[in-house]
């Protein structure tokens, strides 16, 4: 049962031959038996699962479901969901029971999905590794002495290891695509704007996005028609009407002109992932596609103004945790509020979390607000356009996800900036507002390796559609990690 | 370019976040690496660029100027650490 996708579960439920409480036990019992190697999920929410099959099945049974109903799935531990515990990975929040549903988890919840628990991930979001959880790292179903990839680390490692159908996560610099890629799983970030951010506790305003971490594309494309489109809650979240993705995935194929940047094979890039990238172009080539080398010129800056922006805006959207309305509060007396704060603070947060409020206070304190943040925005604003421009000429770009493929448990913890550089390919896509993908391409020592397709706004049904007939042709999206067969 | 203890003194009062003698050294070493990084961006050549702060063309959406929100503070304040006659504690902010 573990094995089958979403789309294939889906015809069977409808057909009543399995029913949601027995996929939801067989899921249930997974975890049971394999999380605790993996640590990919930090709260269980079993009685609420099997309430929530046993609805779906009623559902079923009256024939008025959508493809998701009864579907067992997790979600990301930064997504508020009502009376169940919301910890963003972070003694922050450890006590924190949201009093509210994230838009994204409700509109997955009416449609009739089945929440398994709440995910791993770096906690706020902050890591690419999962290493900087309060519940301690997850770990990767390949090699259980790599990481899964962060900050959706939990996410990914539960789909890897197929405890769970599918899950959600976030993505602000790559926290989707990058552990999507370290698992072997597939992970799509739509366009900034497409799923609603109501909900989900902020890292970066202008460059948080939901998605999805499932198996297959068209696993993705179901989660996402769900998951998408407007929401009076999030002015961020634009009115378009969101297509039929799925329809999208069976249209028959047309020739693109895919763009490869030829930034991303320098001398960073691991040449046997580098290998594998070129070895998944011919595929495309072979589908008919134009292969055609393009350069964006300012892409090697992503990284600076990254570490610019995003502390920046996380330093005033953590400023909300300060003991008194929710959350984590300092035991014994303060003198003063000032303290007060600062003991909280200092307390409930952990290092690379202070790390980030502390430069995102530094790039707009006065007298570097000009030098460092109004500088990293033109520059977003120079490498925006970059893209705009070789979408001109091209219909996706394509390139490596991340530069190597998982490396080992506590090897970059305590070299931030190694760290940070694991993101060089990812992100360039959020701070455009473009939607980007990763799909298993390969295996690397017996790691995966992920294939990134970059689109122009608004374009998820030709992201989708591109990977979906990639993994027509190729079987690495299928591959189930050793000793996860069973 | 490094940042000092002072300088991190001086970040933490701004951000409310106290940094421990004990981790005073690690933090101000790893915020320098940081601010090396980011440093690249100075030099970077941006005439005639204009700055963004959205990263898709829209502006802020406006609704119609009604209530829409309900009285729900009990639900709200159960989360809270210390609440009393429906206010929330906290220390002593004037002497």
């Amino acid at each position: 049962m573990h094995e089958a996708t979403i789309a294939q579960l889906a015809q069977e439920l409808k057909s009543r031959k399995i029913s949601s409480q027995e996929l939801t036990k067989h899921f249930l019992e997974r975890i049971s038996r394999l999380d605790e190697d993996l640590n990919a999920f930090i709260t269980i929410t079993q009685n609420d699962a099997l309430a929530q099959a046993k609805a779906a099945d009623a559902r079923l049974a009256s024939g008025e479901e959508t493809p998701l109903t009864g579907i067992p799935i997790a979600h990301k531990d930064i997504f508020c969901t009502k009376r169940v515990k919301t910890s963003c990975g972070s003694r922050m929040l450890d006590n924190f029971i949201s009093p509210y549903d994230a838009t994204v988890v409700a509109r997955l919840k009416q449609a009739g999905a089945v929440m398994l628990g709440k995910t791993n991930m770096d906690e706020f979001a902050m890591g690419s590794s999962n290493e900087t959880s309060f519940y301690g790292p997850a770990h990767n179903p390949w090699d259980r002495n790599t990481v899964p990839g962060g900050s959706s680390g939990g996410s990914a490692a539960a789909v890897a290891a197929r405890m769970a159908c599918g899950a959600t996560g976030t993505d602000t610099g790559g926290s989707i695509r990058q552990p999507a890629a370290f698992s072997g799983v597939t992970g799509v970030k739509p366009t900034y704007g497409r799923v609603s951010r109501y909900g989900i506790v902020a890292f970066a305003s202008s460059l948080d996005q939901a998605g999805t971490l499932t198996r297959t594309a068209e696993d993705a494309a179901l989660m996402l028609q769900i998951m998408s489109g407007s929401d009076e809650l999030d002015s961020t979240a634009l009115p378009n009407l969101v297509p039929d993705f799925c329809k999208a995935l069976k249209d028959p194929w047309e020739n693109i002109t895919i763009g490869v940047p030829d930034n991303f094979f320098d001398k960073g890039l691991d040449p046997n992932n580098a290998q594998l990238i070129r070895d998944a172009l011919s595929v495309f080539e072979k589908l008919g596609a134009t292969i055609k080398e393009i350069h964006l010129e300012n892409i090697h800056l992503s990284v600076p103004v990254y570490y610019v922006v995003a502390p920046a805006e996380a330093s005033s959207n953590l400023s909300r945790f300060d003991g008194i309305r929710y959350g984590y509060r300092t035991e014994g007396e303060s003198s003063d509020l000032a303290e007060f704060y600062m003991r909280t603070r200092g307390e409930g947060f952990g290092a690379e979390v202070k790390r980030r409020i502390l430069t995102g206070t530094y790039v707009l304190s006065a007298g570097y607000y000009d030098a460092y943040y109004l500088q990293a925005q033109k520059i977003r604003q120079l490498i925006s356009q970059d893209f705009a421009r070789a979408f001109e000429d091209v219909d996706l770009i394509a390139g490596p996800t991340t530069p190597t493929p998982a490396f080992s448990i506590g090897q970059k913890i305590n070299d931030p900036i190694q760290m940070y550089l694991n993101d060089i390919y990812t992100i360039g896509a959020p701070l455009a507002g473009l939607p980007a993908l990763s799909t298993p391409c390969g295996l690397v020592n017996n790691l995966p390796v992920g294939l990134q397709l970059i689109g122009p706004h608004l374009s998820e049904e030709r992201l989708l559609k591109a990977a979906h007939y990639f993994q027509q042709e190729t079987d690495w999206h299928a591959l189930v990690p050793p000793g996860y067969i069973d | 370019m490094s940042l000092n203890r002072e300088d991190v003194e001086k970040l933490c009062l701004l951000a409310r976040l106290e940094v421990t003698p004990e981790e005073m050294t690690d933090v101000a070493s790893k915020l320098s690496d940081i601010v090396t990084l980011v440093n690249q961006l100075r030099t970077a050549d941006t005439t005639g660029a204009v700055p963004m702060a959205h990263p898709l063309d829209i502006a802020q959406r406006l609704r119609e100027d009604k209530v829409t929100e309900s009285d729900q503070h009990e639900h709200y304040q159960q989360n809270a650490s210390m609440v009393e006659r429906d206010l929330y504690l906290v220390p002593k902010v004037i002497e």
